[in-house]
């Protein structure tokens, strides 16, 4: 055991743990415990009817293509940001956590202002058939906004400290822009995008607050598996809405495991690499 | 680093590029975070000054917005200390199952804030586990303020120890080594040195769980009963308002919240801007 | 010392002054979402009545929330002493938990409903789709907003006004009914999650030609957002809505406001009770006051849950529970 030179190791340990055990896994073994309630039968008669995997689907589906098109974006971004000098960049650069701190209600009501049909952007994409608020579309715009800053913060850092060098290696050596971008700078990147995506992708699967106001509600068409989960709730069916909150939970934490062992292994190849 | 790299002057070609990418990324950010953000705001003095500052001078706006400080200045406290523990440990000490306290630690960023207000009232509902023993004690967590506190724990929970862990891995330990060598106690180490080399970083894992504790609605509405001027907090306050027609209050008391979103932004980026040597030097993966 | 004497001289002047005076009461009222102005003007009314009449101060204070979602509340912990929710179904469940009397319902006057309303048509100024009963809505072309029956109150009574009207048609059956409310919920763009939500959605986003709201909302949303943007279409026969009023026994008995929480309800069914459920356009139980309002409330064919579906637990669980006809009907399926 190395460094066991600084103190403190059982004590900022035992209080880290004490304190998850408290606020985060003691409710969330009510909610197991709730969910047993419903019974092996009762869970795949759950997670096999239509509306369920209708909503799970909206809600997985949803949040892949958002937390996909949050890497794309969030990578331009995150690049530009990083990488150009232009007036009111800063003041960008700040805007990116906005949806950290903006309160999902707040910003689900001005989401569906903006975007129905008589809004600012609404209205200008109606005469293109285009319809957002109210649609999948909706959904998809709602979790793009609460995932978006996870992309944008986990890349930022790496992106700084990206080696020009090897970029200008590979174009003194004859690489074209674009396939010094593909070949060298994004597969050093990956393995964050990956986590950022993760973590968007983690966020918006449960997003609630935000989602209700602009999507249409439609059950088989635009429900999401948190609107599913209220509803149960509303039909005294605790441990139906346990159940499924717990399985989209399981769903979160494995990928989330996936992400920390993702990091370990790639923090342990770049010391290698060092 | 070297302070400008060596590069050739931009080509036509590759300007060119530059500004399609920018303009790209500014349309995204306008259609996507500024356009929502200006939309509260011209909702909220759509009829004037005077009726946005009687909208948020009423009584119930006040109390809305004490009882939101409240929850956040307890909740943010507690979530700092286990931050600090948190990353002390994760940071500098190697021991098994870290992987799976980093997931943990992430854990409530993902789960649905439905649940995550669903599981207090199973733990301390009338009908939950703890309901019964605690009503016969007359103790009051559910649809009161220590269960928003609770709900707003558990959803910020992640944000100090998320800024603090990458910063201090990568500043490594070699300064508190020295320190300890040097005779420093625990204690004094860490205020001496832990500290100032993480301040920053600190401070601003505080002002986005400060922001997140008071812009928190999903769970929060799930505990709190919504008794108004008793247990309704900002966001269900604006919720309230929008329900009740009452558009230009929901907006003003939404324009609240963006502000303090707009200062934790500002504040941010204010420290960034005054310590960025320090900061880039402290950079996650930086050199 | 010289500082401490006339402080605790206040402090005990302060506490006798307050013996002396009246006492303070709350009281807790957990009600649905449309009910707020009703109740803000009700509740300082009681208050003025109840001071006059004991001395004592009573402020009431109030939860609003999805019929449903209180209900819960109330189950889970929620210490209000009187709930007054959409529908008779909300207060059975508070009643299978004993918070309060299984007979609630023979506790007060007119099944304990104080006042009703019915469900009607909010359209667009100049009523452009030319709506004028319900066969209408499900024209092609007509959009609908209606919240969604599972999670709002106000959204099953119009599910079953909507099935009442296609079962009283000439010719009209059970299956006629379900194929008439399928048709229905197909012309729904959006499912609010509550009354006021659809009615914002309609109002505000401008979606749909028809909104399905109870006929308090309509006029209420009339009134605020402009009688010059919207009409009110009364269809040919609807549904008569009671919305139930109860004092929950075990919380009330717990605080000791049983005496001041059954006055509360008393109070609705009083003349000014009355006159100002009128006034905030619910539709008044007492005929006299009912003259009054006429002209507000035109006359139209009703008929209650009763009518055609017996008790309010069976109408929920043939249409609303888990896997029944309105789950039935998803455009999926």
């Amino acid at each position: 055991m190395r460094r066991r030179v600084l103190p403190g190791f059982g004590l900022s340990l035992g209080y880290a743990l004490a304190y998850l055990g408290l606020i985060v896994l003691l409710p969330l073994a009510a909610l197991a415990w709730k969910a047993s309630g419903i019974g092996p039968h009762g869970l795949v008669r759950l997670l096999s009817a239509p509306r369920t995997l209708a909503a799970l689907r909206l809600s997985i589906g949803g949040a892949v293509v958002a937390a996909l098109f949050n890497v794309a974006i969030g990578l331009l971004v995150g690049w530009v940001l990083v990488r150009y000098r232009f007036p009111g960049r800063r003041l960008l650069d700040a805007l990116v956590d906005l949806p950290f701190a903006l309160p999902t209600a707040v910003a689900g009501i001005a989401l569906s202002t903006l975007y129905s049909p008589n809004g600012w952007v609404g209205a200008f994409l109606e005469p293109f058939g285009i319809k957002v608020a109210y649609t999948r579309l909706g959904v998809f715009v709602a979790m793009v906004f609460v995932g978006f800053p996870f992309v944008v913060r986990t890349l930022q850092p790496v992106l700084a400290s990206l080696e020009r060098e090897v970029e200008e290696a590979a174009e003194s050596l004859g690489a074209r822009r674009w396939q010094t971008f593909f070949r060298v700078i994004l597969p050093m990147l990956a393995p964050t995008l990956l986590t950022g995506f993760a973590l968007a992708m983690a966020r918006a699967v449960g997003e609630y607050g935000s989602v209700i106001f602009i999507a249409g509600n439609i059950p088989m068409h635009s429900e999401i598996a948190p609107l599913l989960i209220v509803q149960k709730l509303e039909e005294f069916d605790y441990a139906g809405a346990a159940a499924l909150g717990a399985a989209m939970l399981l769903l979160s934490f494995v990928l989330l495991i996936l992400v920390a062992l993702l990091q370990r292994w790639s923090n342990r190849w770049a010391e290698v690499s060092q | 680093m070297s302070a400008r790299p060596r590069q050739r002057k931009p080509g036509l070609p590759r300007r060119l590029v530059h500004v399609v990418l920018i303009l790209f990324a500014l349309v995204f950010l306008l259609l996507f975070l500024v356009l929502p953000l200006a939309t509260v705001f011209v909702e909220a003095f759509r009829q004037g000054v005077l009726p946005y500052l009687s909208a948020i001078r009423e009584p119930e706006a006040l109390a809305a917005i004490r009882l939101t400080l409240l929850v956040a200045v307890i909740a943010v406290p507690l979530n700092v200390v286990f931050g600090l523990a948190a990353a002390w440990a994760m940071t500098r000490f190697e021991f098994r199952g870290k992987a799976l306290l980093g997931a943990l630690i992430d854990l409530p960023f993902s789960v649905s804030p439905v649940i995550s207000g669903l599981v207090y009232v199973l733990l301390f509902g009338a009908q939950g586990w703890f309901g019964p023993w605690l009503d016969a004690h007359g103790v009051k967590i559910i649809f009161a303020v220590p269960g928003l506190v609770l709900a707003t724990v558990f959803i910020t929970l992640p944000f100090v120890a998320r800024e603090l862990i990458p910063l201090m891995q990568a500043q490594g330990s070699e300064e508190e080594e020295a320190a300890r060598v040097l005779g420093a106690g625990g204690w004094q180490m860490f205020f001496r040195v832990t500290l100032p080399n993480i301040r920053w970083a600190l401070l601003y894992g505080v002002l986005l769980c400060n922001a997140r504790a008071m812009g928190e609605f999903g769970a929060v509405s799930v505990v709190s009963g919504h008794i108004r001027g008793l247990t309704t907090t900002m966001p269900l306050e604006v919720e309230m308002r929008y329900n009740e027609y009452d558009y230009v209050g929901a907006f003003a008391v939404a324009s609240l919240l963006a502000l303090l979103a707009l200062v934790t932004l500002g504040v941010k980026t204010l420290l960034e801007w005054r310590y960025r040597g320090e900061l880039a030097a402290h950079a996650p993966g930086g050199h | 010392m010289r500082k401490f004497v006339p402080a605790l001289l206040a402090v005990v002047g302060l506490m006798l002054s307050c013996m002396a005076a009246a006492k303070d009461i709350t009281l807790l009222n957990a009600s649905y979402d449309p009910t707020r102005e009703l109740y803000r003007e009700i509740n300082s009314a009681f208050a003025q009545q109840w001071k006059s009449a004991h001395g004592d101060n009573v402020t009431v204070q109030m939860s609003h929330g999805g019929s449903g979602k209180q209900a819960r509340s109330v189950v889970d912990g929620l210490p209000a002493d009187v709930v007054t929710l959409a529908l008779g179904y909300d207060i059975d469940a508070i009643a299978d938990h004993n918070l309060l009397a299984k007979n609630w319902q023979q506790r007060l006057p007119d099944n304990a409903t104080p006042y009703t309303s019915t469900i009607v048509f909010l359209v667009r100024k100049g009523n452009p789709k030319g709506i004028k009963d319900w066969g209408d809505l499900i024209r092609p072309g007509v959009q609908v907003v209606t919240p969604n029956p599972k999670s709002s109150g106000g959204a099953r009574w119009n599910f079953l006004a909507a099935w009442g009207y296609a079962l009283k048609q000439p010719g009209g059956s059970e299956d006629k009914a379900k194929a008439f409310v399928r048709e229905l919920y197909k012309h729904v763009p959006v499912l609010d999650t509550g009354a006021r939500g659809a009615t914002n959605t309609f109002v505000q986003r401008g979606m749909g030609d028809v909104l399905i709201a109870w006929e308090n909302e309509a006029l209420l949303a009339q009134r605020v957002l402009g009688k010059d943007r919207f009409e009110i279409v009364t269809p040919s026969i609807t549904i008569l809505a009671e919305p139930p009023v109860a004092v929950v026994d075990a919380n009330a008995d717990k605080h000791g406001t049983r005496a001041v929480a059954e006055a509360y309800l008393q109070f609705l069914y009083s003349p000014q009770g009355q006159e100002i459920a009128a006034k905030n356009y619910y539709r008044p139980r007492s005929a006299e006051v009912a003259s009054r309002y006429a002209s507000q409330f035109p006359a139209t064919h009703t008929f209650t849950v009763h009518d055609l579906f017996g008790e309010w637990r069976q109408a929920q669980a043939k249409f609303f529970s888990d896997g029944a006809i309105f789950d039935q009907l998803g455009p999926g399926s």
